[in-house]
């Protein structure tokens, strides 16, 4: 029964006897737990991975009608492990000129950035890497490591298109990074508290109820920092070959690739843990296993979003992409936050002892914050919609298209004469 | 056995032989990657000193803004980066003194200081110095107008550096 | 055990390796790095005699954040006008920025 409602902490607690019936000392034993754990946490999220690209891919199809991967294993789920055996057998092409050490740390260096994010993610309510005190900082300061793995991999490949598609991917995801933050301040601000852990605890109303437009901001900016479409113009083949991994091939171009399937659900997994309660559900503070399994569940919901958003949306120009953040995501981030503060400042100091209950209390928060939130939203809307007839207009005036130069016609030159 | 003094150690050395390489490489784009493993070993040394905060915002403030602008100023300059020529200027050894000076001075000065191998006190029960912190910077009768200062002082520079960096269209 | 002097060690000798690159350096972006180095063996002393001799106070952590600003507010300018004036004189070494000598 042990075993069965919290499989992981059972599992460690025989391994830390064992060793100690070893007579390892406790330091040692710790030690040796941590790396465990840390080794396991890594080859689960990267071995997720391969279900996740099945899944995507099967999701892809079946929205274009058709019937995607099929041919190994039951409905084609085994599909990535081919894949992957000739990404593994493919020849390494070192373009001449390259920066080697930087060319070849710059993979290495995008897939860690995303990996060390599920070091402070709560699977369950005792199922967790680390509780780190400023969590929430935490993973803003590593998501900062994938944009240095960009960069560099675009300027150590010598090759233009390289270097202008990271570019693209540093304005792009720096840009990106001020509402993500903005919002991930929101939840800091209801929750009282920076650790995630803490974070999920506070959720007994979940944070979309109490804060829809913050969940909103942070989901499309941080799908912006995942690359995907529609911000997928760092890597527009059209326009700039394939971005920043132009260069690279064979397992140096499956890491990007790794990488990027990665924090896509990556993402969802944050958005699920700060937005849709995490591991809370009902019955998970008993059994773990269950919070695992609600984590899980809200999690591949959000993800099946993500790959919905990136399949219906075709891609965003460069001036759209940085208008849509700095004249509207910013903006409308910017007044949630303060609006937010305040009225919980206030709602807590008038209301916090005039109801029967604590629940009460909490749900009567929520709606507060909810109809502000809402009311945000809507003005933000209004004041987009204005701009956006106005911007209309002034394309959908008739105006001539070609017009001619009003300067007098050149002398013509005589044609030259061929000898 | 104490492992904490040896991952000191380790951090130590490898800040300070990065730190040693950001002075001295040719290229800057790569000395400006050797700053960054520098940063990295003192946010290790932050950890240690149980202000896991700073340690989180060095990688954010550091690694994430200042060293992603330091690679791109590299890349807007590009023509001097390819510049294969000494990147150290003549008088250097005249530098190395001075730096060197000033280190046995320090020295100097700190071996005959007692407070030296002071041992780190434990923090009280319960405290918490990053609520402390945060306190202490909105509180007016402590450092709410240095904080205010330096959010001045940080829009004052985003816009001073953007019209600086501008090109001027005629 | 790790003792205070450790610290001060360290920060001493990024400081001087700072100084050291500040001084010798011809390119202006990599004396902005020395600079860098500089103002982090100072955050480093800082925090330090905060943990090791005053925990209970928030002077050195306040001072630290401050430099932080400051050192992010530097960076952005200095380098606007290294790129300004890469833009007009097609170089970045500090001793050909000789305009207002005579």
């Amino acid at each position: 029964m042990a075993f069965l409602s919290d499989p992981i902490n059972f599992i460690a607690t025989w391994l830390r006897e064992l060793l100690l019936g070893w007579g390892l000392a406790q330091g040692a034993v710790e030690a040796i737990l941590k790396f465990l754990g840390a080794g396991a946490v890594g080859t689960f999220g990267l071995a997720l991975v391969i279900f996740t690209i099945w899944m995507e891919r099967k999701m892809y199809a079946r929205i274009q009608d058709r019937l995607g991967p099929n041919r190994v294993g039951p409905w084609g789920i085994f599909q990535t492990l081919p894949d992957m055996i000739k990404i593994f057998t493919k020849e390494y092409i070192t373009p001449a000129g390259a920066d080697l050490v930087v060319y070849n740390l710059a993979p290495i260096l995008t897939v860690s950035g995303v990996l060390l994010t599920w070091a402070v993610i709560p699977f369950a309510p005792t199922v967790f890497g680390t509780d780190v005190n400023v969590g929430v900082l935490y993973i803003v300061a590593v998501g900062a490591i994938g944009t240095l793995g960009i960069i560099m991999a675009g300027w150590s490949s010598n090759n233009k298109y390289a270097l202008l598609g990271a570019f693209r991917a540093v304005a792009q995801m720096v840009s990106y990074e001020v509402p993500m933050v903005l919002a991930l301040l929101v939840p800091v601000l209801l929750g009282r508290t920076m650790g995630i852990n803490s974070l999920v605890e506070a959720q007994s109303v979940w944070f979309i109820v109490l804060s829809p437009l913050a969940a909103l901001i942070f989901f499309i900016s941080s799908l912006a920092e995942t690359g995907r479409a529609p911000f997928d113009l760092l890597e527009a083949e059209s326009e700039l070959v394939a971005g920043f991994q132009t260069e690279y091939s064979g397992l140096k171009f499956g890491m990007f690739y790794v990488g990027e399937f990665l924090h896509a659900f990556t993402i969802s997994a944050l958005t699920a843990t700060l937005f849709l309660g995490g591991w809370r559900g009902p019955g998970a503070e008993t059994y773990p296993i269950l919070g695992m399994m609600f984590f899980f569940i809200k999690t591949f919901l959000v993800y099946s979003v993500v790959i919905w958003i990136r399949i219906s949306l075709p891609r965003l120009r460069i001036d759209q992409m940085l208008n849509f953040n700095w004249k509207f995501l910013t903006p409308v981030a910017l007044a949630l936050l303060i609006v937010t503060a305040v009225l919980d400042k206030i709602v807590v100091t008038a209301l916090a002892d005039q109801f029967a209950t604590e629940t009460i209390y909490l749900w009567v928060r929520g709606l507060i914050h909810l109809t502000a939130n809402l009311l945000l939203g809507w003005a933000a809307l209004r004041l987009l919609a204005g701009g956006e007839v106005k911007a209309r207009r002034v394309v959908g005036q008739p105006r001539p298209l070609a017009v001619p130069p009003v300067s007098p016609p050149a002398p013509e030159t005589p044609a030259a004469e061929i000898g | 056995m104490d492992v904490l003094p040896i991952i000191f150690v380790i951090a130590a050395a490898i800040s300070l032989a990065a730190a040693v390489m950001v002075v001295t490489a040719r290229n800057l784009v790569h000395a400006a990657l050797w700053l960054i493993l520098t940063l990295f070993g003192v946010a290790a040394l932050y950890v240690l000193l149980e202000a896991g905060f700073f340690a989180v915002v060095q990688v954010v403030v550091y690694i994430g803004a200042i060293a992603i602008l330091f690679i791109f100023a590299a890349m807007l300059t590009r023509r001097m980066m390819q510049d294969t020529g000494p990147q150290l200027h003549k008088a250097w050894p005249l530098a190395a003194v001075v730096a060197v000076l000033l280190f046995a001075g320090l020295m100097a000065i700190l071996v005959s200081w007692p407070g030296m191998d002071s041992a780190k006190p434990a923090l009280a029960e319960g405290a918490d110095p990053l609520r402390q912190l945060g306190l202490a910077l909105v509180s007016p009768d402590a450092y709410v107008v240095p904080f205010q200062l330096a959010s001045v002082l940080l829009v004052a520079a985003m816009v001073g550096a953007i019209f600086v960096a501008r090109e001027k269209n005629p | 055990m790790i003792p205070l002097s450790w610290y001060l060690i360290f920060a001493a000798a990024l400081f001087s390796i700072g100084l050291f690159g500040v001084l010798a350096r011809k390119n202006a972006v990599a004396i902005l790095l020395g600079v860098e180095l500089m103002l982090n063996a100072a955050n480093i002393n800082l925090l330090a005699f905060w943990r090791y001799r005053a925990p209970e106070g928030v002077a050195g952590q306040a001072f630290a954040l401050i430099v932080f600003a400051v050192a992010a507010a530097e960076v952005a300018v200095g380098l606007a006008l290294i790129i300004s004036i890469y833009r007009r004189r097609k170089s970045v070494i500090a001793d050909e920025m000789n305009l207002l000598k005579w």
